[in-house]
């Protein structure tokens, strides 16, 4: 199985190299046979590389302990979904989804774009295929997962095949089902912008650069920005409930590498608009799209190369150089190609006023690449500062916060006026109509939430703004469903479902966006947490906030993949019993390493929080470790809103004909670009 | 340039200065002197009162709990230095004999070093080579 895997594998390299050739020279000579044997190509290393993708799946299926990948990320006791979430538990394998999820993207590109002669699709394709030809690269030569064990006998050539009798196993802390699902989601987001900026390369290249490029990529940046904010979150969320030190985010540069992307992304997103609206912001676009694609490379090197320490990086190893290699080439030739282009990109409108649709969304980019620069910034300066200075200086997470509260601020409140402000100038009265109930209701609310307790300025701003932020949605529903009402003379629920299908793109964005309202709500509750800690033996109680908890029992136990111990906390909440606790401490078999395991109430009001932080050594009583987390629920559903609202974005409009008037309209698009 | 432009201009004037602002603060509160345990004893009265952070090897069977404070050495290159965990935080799971910590703190005037924050490397066998100790053997 090793040996099929490793021979698909340089299958999908010689038909990756040939799709390159193909589709290049196809365009160069406008030859359609050879640019179609291109396409061919590309459906062809799809299929090689889902034939060594299932080969290595089979191999962790079956416990192939010849296979060092396998014996390194496995053991024989470990339940059947770990064995193939192990897949992505190393470097190798995770390089190899990595490609996978590539060709797979390519193909499906492909697919769609089967009927439609382009040059603009024939170059994307060729652009995304030197992508995936890079990450074949390293899965062949470099880092690949089928590499075998062997012992040198001596005065022997070779080496014998060896087997250990079972694996080191998964590192523990990634056995959670999140874990099984998180870094596939993360991963879709950062393959699915190769997409987007392969067709705005492609468009510099070929001199298309009308709108086509941004209409046809649309859903696809829509998709990659989807999963990769879903995949942080998922991220986030693995870190509170496994990782057992109370908080969500830390800063760290893995976390920071797959948040940098989603910022230029989410920048991207808005100013996408302006260009389809108002012809503006081209090169803006362009740029930000290639940013965004050349971030999630950055953001995979980070992860795989250790040049930033990191708690959760893998091994330090020697792909960091190709990495940054291909970055800088990619980069080069981006710049390069874009001033070549520069008259093609020229804006065909400028502001009128800054209080307008077009300026609020430049600000709205400014305070995102803002957000993404100290990101970079923060995350990067150990690197600088020792290379410059010759003194690794690191950043903490109180750079972090200190810009990141007042920025965040700031995108709240444009996210309540933005979308509600005029093109060109907004007038004294529409700002009026739109803008007053929400204010004057929400600062109402705040003087209340002032007096109820919240004294703090940045949580009473940010509770503030959540209210009037969802105020301004609400209205714009109810405007909508009203409206309808009258003119169809729909009941409310087919109003509502109407409103929202007939516009999915305007009111999806306002589905997210009130996700985005919840996620700072969740984080302000941060400012309100509170901890305690202390050992408990069996009887033993401590109090947390209007929190008593006893500890009824301490326990060992024994399973097949590890021994716990736990403790069995009643929890009464102002004297009222609510319910019981389990935390645990394991420790597991293959790789003797120990976990916490957090048990948690969970509330819309907060999170009671506890870890098994250890036996004491002295007294062999718990060592428990508690944290009251106010409004962290509200993240999840945040997170979950936002995917909602995503997918109503990207759904096909409603009917055929109206999808056939698009695809005509677009291939008008693609045809006026192709004489200018 | 009209005007109006201007005024755009003005805008983001003072959301770059803001940051700026932010940024710089923040970067003097959060930063930290990484230093190798080596140049840690070089500086000397220097590094007193400067957040620091050092990292090494935890010496096998160093670790004591004592009440809410955890002692434990940490070794480099033959280099040791006896720390102090004071934080509230719970130690990582991952910090244990053998593993490479990163801990940030402070450098007392007896030479010790008072932690606030514990980060742990996951174990090193995650990331050493599997098969090399077997390669050569037998």
């Amino acid at each position: 199985m090793a040996n099929f895997g490793n021979l698909s594998l340089l299958l999908a390299f010689s038909v990756t190299v040939y799709a390159i050739l193909a589709l290049f020279l196809g365009w160069r000579t406008q030859r359609r046979e050879l640019a179609k044997s291109g396409e061919y190509a590309v459906y062809a290393s799809c299929f090689f590389v889902t034939l060594s993708a299932i080969a290595l799946f089979h191999l962790f299926a079956t416990s192939n302990f010849n296979v060092e990948y396998v014996a390194r990320y496995s053991n024989r006791d470990l339940p059947m979904s770990y064995k193939l979430a192990a897949f992505w538990g190393g470097q190798q394998g995770s390089l190899l989804f990595w490609t996978w999820v590539l060709t797979i993207f390519a193909a499906i590109v492909t697919f769609q774009s089967r009927r439609r002669r382009s040059d603009l699709v024939t170059v994307a394709l060729g652009i995304i295929s030197i992508t995936t030809l890079f990450f074949l690269l390293l899965n062949n030569f470099l880092e690949n997962p089928f590499g075998r064990l062997g012992i040198l006998h001596e005065g022997n050539q070779q080496p014998m095949p060896f087997a250990p009798s079972d694996g080191r196993g998964l590192n523990p802390l990634l056995q959670h089902p999140i874990m099984v699902i998180h870094p596939p989601v993360l991963f879709l987001g950062y393959v699915g912008f190769v997409v987007p900026a392969a067709f705005a390369l492609a468009a510099l290249v070929t001199r298309e650069l009308g709108n086509a490029w941004v209409t046809l990529i649309r859903r696809w940046a829509l998709l990659a920005w989807g999963f990769l904010g879903i995949g942080i979150i998922l991220g986030a969320r693995w870190a509170y409930v496994e990782l057992g030190w109370g908080g969500y985010w830390a800063w760290d540069p893995v976390e920071n590498a797959s948040f940098m992307p989603w910022l230029t992304g989410t920048a991207f997103l808005h100013s996408a608009i302006i260009q389809e609206k108002k012809n503006m912001l081209k090169v803006w676009n362009v740029v930000l799209i290639i940013a965004t694609y050349l971030l999630c490379i950055f953001g995979t090197f980070l992860t795989r190369s250790g040049i930033v320490s990191s708690v959760h990086a893998f091994a330090e190893s020697e792909v960091g150089v190709y990495f940054i290699a291909f970055i800088a080439l990619t980069g080069v030739a981006s710049i390069i190609l874009i001033f070549v282009r520069l008259d093609y990109l020229k804006s065909e409108s400028s502001f009128d006023s800054i209080v307008s649709r077009e300026a609020s969304f430049m600000f709205n980019n400014l305070v995102f690449l803002g957000a993404c620069f100290a990101v970079f910034w923060g995350t990067m300066y150990p690197v600088f500062s020792e290379a410059i200075q010759g003194e690794k200086i690191t950043i903490g997470p109180p750079f972090f916060n200190k810009i990141y509260v007042p920025l965040g601020l700031f995108i709240l409140f444009l996210t309540g006026v933005a979308p509600l402000l005029a093109w060109r100038k907004t007038s004294f009265k529409s700002l009026n109509k739109n803008f007053f109930w929400p204010l004057a209701l929400s600062i109402v609310a705040a003087i209340v939430l002032f007096f109820a307790g919240v004294r703090q300025i940045a949580p009473l701003v940010a509770f503030f703004l959540a209210i009037f932020v969802t105020l301004t949605i609400l209205i714009e529903f109810f405007r909508g469903v009203g409206a309808r009402m009258r003119a169809h003379g729909e009941s409310v629920a087919n109003a509502l479902f109407n409103l929202v299908a007939k516009n999915k793109r305007r009111y999806g964005g306002y589905i997210v966006h009130f996700g985005i309202v919840l996620l700072f709500i969740g984080f302000s509750g941060a400012a309100f947490n509170q901890e305690a800690q202390g050992e408990l033996g069996e009887g033993d109680s401590i109090t947390i906030g209007d929190y008593t908890l006893v500890c009824e029992k301490l326990e060992e136990k024994d399973t097949p993949n590890y021994y716990l111990v736990e403790a069995a906390l009643a929890v009464s909440k102002n004297g009222k019993p609510v319910t019981m606790l389990y935390p645990q401490k394991r420790v597991y078999k293959a790789s003797e390493q120990s976990t916490s395991e957090v048990a948690m109430r969970s509330t819309l009001r907060e999170d009671l929080y506890t870890v098994f932080a250890g036996l004491s050594q002295e007294s062999g009583k718990a060592v428990i470790q508690l944290y009251i987390n106010p409004l962290v629920s509200w993240l999840w559903l945040g997170g979950t809103i936002m995917g909602l609202g995503t997918i109503i974005c990207i759904l096909p409009d409603a009917g055929t004909t109206r999808s056939v008037r698009g695809r005509k309209a677009l291939d008008r698009l693609l045809t006026s670009d192709e004489k200018m | 340039m009209r005007r109006k432009n201007l005024r755009v201009v003005f805008g983001v004037i003072v959301v770059v200065v803001a940051m700026g602002y932010f940024g710089f603060a923040g970067f003097q509160e959060g930063k930290a002197y990484y230093k190798t345990i080596e140049e840690l004893n070089e500086m000397g009265e220097k590094a007193y009162g400067k957040r620091i952070k050092v990292a090494g090897i935890v010496t096998e069977g160093t670790i004591v709990r004592e009440g809410k404070n955890l002692h434990f050495r940490l070794e480099q290159n033959e280099l040791g230095l006896s720390c102090v965990y004071t934080g509230s935080a719970p130690v990582p799971d991952t910090f244990k004999d053998g593993v490479e910590a990163v801990c940030e703190g402070n450098y007392r005037e007896d030479g010790s070093f008072e932690a606030k924050k514990i980060q742990a490397k996951c174990a090193s066998k995650y990331q050493s080579k599997y098969g090399t100790a077997q390669a050569t053997g037998h």
